[in-house]
């Protein structure tokens, strides 16, 4: 069963291609129901969006950060637009069973762009922290959202972040409260499941208090090969000495396109984690914008894509070290086979004031074919001079003397292959810092690698059995 | 065992090999020896099977098979086993998990069944003892941050390991000091059976010391001149490749 607007619904179907204007248009027309309960401060960043979006559209190649990635060709399609939210009565436990073994976690999931509610909109732990979906937020916790939303993602510089908040309305909400560490991870299953093309816009806003720690777990998947179009936006706030660990698994189907918009904001002494692994998905970019506003921060940033068929991926990252003594790592690879093709951009900005900067940027790309192919701009701007940083780009084959060398000790040339794109792999995957999220991304890898998985596993972190697991999510119970 | 005939090799367009025979039985140990140049790591590289060079004329024949027809990994599973000179890094593979998939793709070939983990351990450790290689070697990564002795042993290693038929270390000796080349001969000497072969290929007669040779091959240009016994080797140390050259001028 996909999901179906019902002729029921108070609104007729919304649909339209991405164009500006008859965005814009469907803005006039549905503005009541889009800003909804929303509080006025996020209305107003709304507004400012909007205008944003009027002036700048959607991103062209002719701008540095879309050089190689053109939005074009998904822009004419016909999406269905949903203001509405029909999951929210969805019991998840009903239609959806976890069978995660070792990774014990508070798991939240979001339909079609919309929080799905469990038992509550919102859940407040013991411990203080709330979870939940970012629309009941804005209602039950205005001073919060206000204080915070909007204030990391730079919609002057990022068309499609400016799109998301024009259109703002729900997503996942985070709260960890000041001194707070919480256990578990926290994971957001965001799934696609529909049967006409959808243009989604999840909004996520996750607020780490001073000395608090936490982990997300994000997975991005669809269930369906239907055409989706997802673009997200998160902001992480990372308060003064808070530690945040966050894990992006995408396992998307080769007609869905994803762009994510992931800011990040820290305070003194913070300490950020990012792990983003994409394993399949059509059309793949993420954004990943960084700001190390007060000294003595860690941000360390590990990607990895396994890339095959026609599909593209491309991740830009911007490091703004606005502030002195702090630490930031980059290390993003990638294996592209058939005609796929990877973009990596990497921006780290060394401002004048920020004395003994610490920054490393590196991407590694392996070519199985001649037709794959990788654009990689790693690029340092620095205006302080007590600085140590480094960057460096590779993209290459697979080296055809390590390749004789375990042959000539019998192994097979798939399996001498396949060793060393594992073993290039796992230098990503080594760095998650769960071990058993870190034993399942190993195995996830090697079974991408090695041809065994696709979109049939649908949940990345729910394929721990040898049947690949189905969400027989049944429409009547919603 | 091993049958070269006539055999002549090229890289590039570029002869190498200028018509080699050799005869190679099983318990025999035979050292071939040369100057920089004369083709000896490339009548190592033809044999274990690497693409980059080309037969333009003459037969290998191992076992009673034709070695053209077996891709480099059939010969590794039928026995063939050579040392490289200049073992390879491979970053993120660590040792224990190569041998133990080298081994179960060769029993496989040979149709029998894998190790199980725990056999692969006991084995790991009885072979690690043999030559006296240091434990936590083999949960690094193949050859990765390796001294030039590192790299030698954990050849010798695998080498016993694989227990292979026919074993050509190429410049073994090569970049080790006097207690590494004792060691990595002393892990040969244990491997020595009646049923399998050796070929030494070096440089310098220091080897010959330890592994003692049944024959001496002086190769040059591409063609072994003069086979000997161990007295060869000693003779070429004392009066360097020269002689050899002038006398077979």
């Amino acid at each position: 069963m996909v999901y179906k607007p019902e002729a029921s619904d108070h609104m007729d179907t919304i649909q339209t291609t991405l164009i500006k204007d008859r965005l814009l248009d469907l803005f006039e027309k549905q503005q009541e129901a889009i800003r909804g309960s929303a509080t006025p401060m996020v209305n107003r960043i709304r507004q400012h969006a909007l205008s944003r979006f009027r002036k700048n559209g959607f991103p062209t190649p002719q701008l540095e950060n879309w050089r190689f990635t053109d939005l074009k060709p998904l822009l004419n399609t016909e999406f269905v637009f949903d203001f509405s939210n029909k999951s929210r009565s969805m019991d998840i436990e009903k239609i959806f069973t976890c069978d995660v073994y070792d990774l014990d976690t508070f798991s939240i999931t979001l339909l079609n762009g919309w929080f799905v509610y469990k038992n509550a909109p919102l859940t407040k732990l013991t411990n203080g922290t709330i979870i939940g979906s970012l629309a009941k937020a804005m209602e039950v916790y205005p001073e919060l959202t206000d204080q915070y939303f909007g204030r990391a993602a730079k919609v002057e510089q990022h068309e499609m972040a400016a799109l998301n908040t024009a259109f703002v309305q729900d997503g996942l909400f985070i709260h960890v409260p000041d001194g707070v560490e919480v256990e578990k991870p926290i994971q957001l299953i965001n799934i696609v499941n529909a049967e006409h093309p959808v243009f989604l816009q999840p909004r996520h806003l996750v607020i780490a208090g001073k000395n608090s720690k936490m982990t997300l777990v994000h997975c991005d998947h669809s269930l369906t090969h239907n055409v989706s179009f997802t673009n997200t936006v998160m902001e992480i706030f990372a308060e003064e000495n808070a530690t945040v660990e966050h894990y992006k698994i995408q396992n998307k189907g080769r007609n869905s396109a994803l762009v994510t918009n992931n800011f990040i904001h820290q305070k003194k002494s913070s300490n950020v984690y990012t792990n983003m692994v994409t394993l399949n998905g059509g059309f793949t970019k993420n954004i990943l914008d960084i700001t190390l506003s007060e000294p003595e921060c860690q941000s360390e940033h590990y990607g990895l894509y396994l890339v095959d068929s026609n599909q593209h991926v491309d991740n830009q990252v911007y490091i703004d070290h606005a502030a002195p003594d702090c630490h930031s790592n980059q290390l993003y690879k990638g294996i592209l086979d058939d005609e796929a093709r990877a973009v990596f951009s990497g921006k780290v900005l060394v401002r004048r004031n920020a004395q003994r900067t610490v920054a490393h940027q590196n991407n590694k790309n392996i070519l199985l074919t001649d037709d794959a192919k990788a654009n990689t701009q790693p690029h340092l701007e620095i205006y302080a001079d007590d600085v140590k940083c480094s960057h460096g780009a590779t993209v290459g084959q697979l080296d055809p003397e390590a390749m004789f060398y375990l042959r000539s000790r019998g192994l097979c040339e798939r399996t001498a292959r396949q060793l060393m794109m594992i073993a290039f792999a796992g230098e990503v995957v080594s760095k998650i810092n769960i071990e058993a999220l870190q034993e399942r991304i190993q195995h996830l890898v090697e079974k991408r690698l090695k041809g065994e998985l696709s979109i049939c596993d649908q949940c990345v972190l729910h394929c721990n059995s040898k049947e690949p697991t189905t969400f027989n999510i049944d429409m009547s119970k919603i | 065992m091993l049958s070269i005939k006539n055999l002549s090799a090229s890289i590039y367009g570029k002869p190498i090999i200028k018509g080699l025979s050799l005869e190679v039985n099983a318990g025999e140990v035979h050292a071939i020896m040369g100057p920089n140049g004369s083709g000896k790591s490339t009548l190592a590289s033809v044999i274990a099977g690497r693409e980059t060079f080309d037969v333009d004329e003459g037969e290998i024949s191992y076992m009673g098979k034709n070695l053209f027809d077996l891709p480099a990994e059939v010969r590794a599973r039928e026995g063939i086993f050579m040392g490289f000179q200049y073992p390879v890094e491979i970053p993120g593979v660590s040792i224990a998990n190569f041998m133990r998939t080298a081994i179960n793709e060769k029993r496989k070939y040979l149709g029998l069944d894998p190790l199980t983990g725990a056999e692969f351990l006991k084995l790991m450790e009885e072979k690690k003892k043999m030559v006296d290689i240091q434990s936590k070697l083999t949960n690094r990564s193949v050859n990765e941050g390796f001294s030039g002795g590192e790299k030698k042993k954990n050849e010798i290693f695998q080498m016993a390991m694989l227990e292979p038929r026919l074993a050509i270390l190429d410049e073994t000796d090569s970049g080790l000091d006097i207690d590494a080349l004792k060691v990595v001969a002393n892990g040969v000497n244990k491997l020595r059976r009646k049923d399998n072969a050796t070929v030494v290929i070096t440089h310098y007669q220091r080897l010959l010391d330890y592994i003692v040779p049944d024959f001496v091959h002086v190769l040059y240009d591409g063609r072994i001149i003069k086979s000997g016994d161990k007295s060869l080797a000693l003779e070429l140390e004392e009066k360097g490749y020269d002689w050899v050259k002038k006398e077979t001028a």
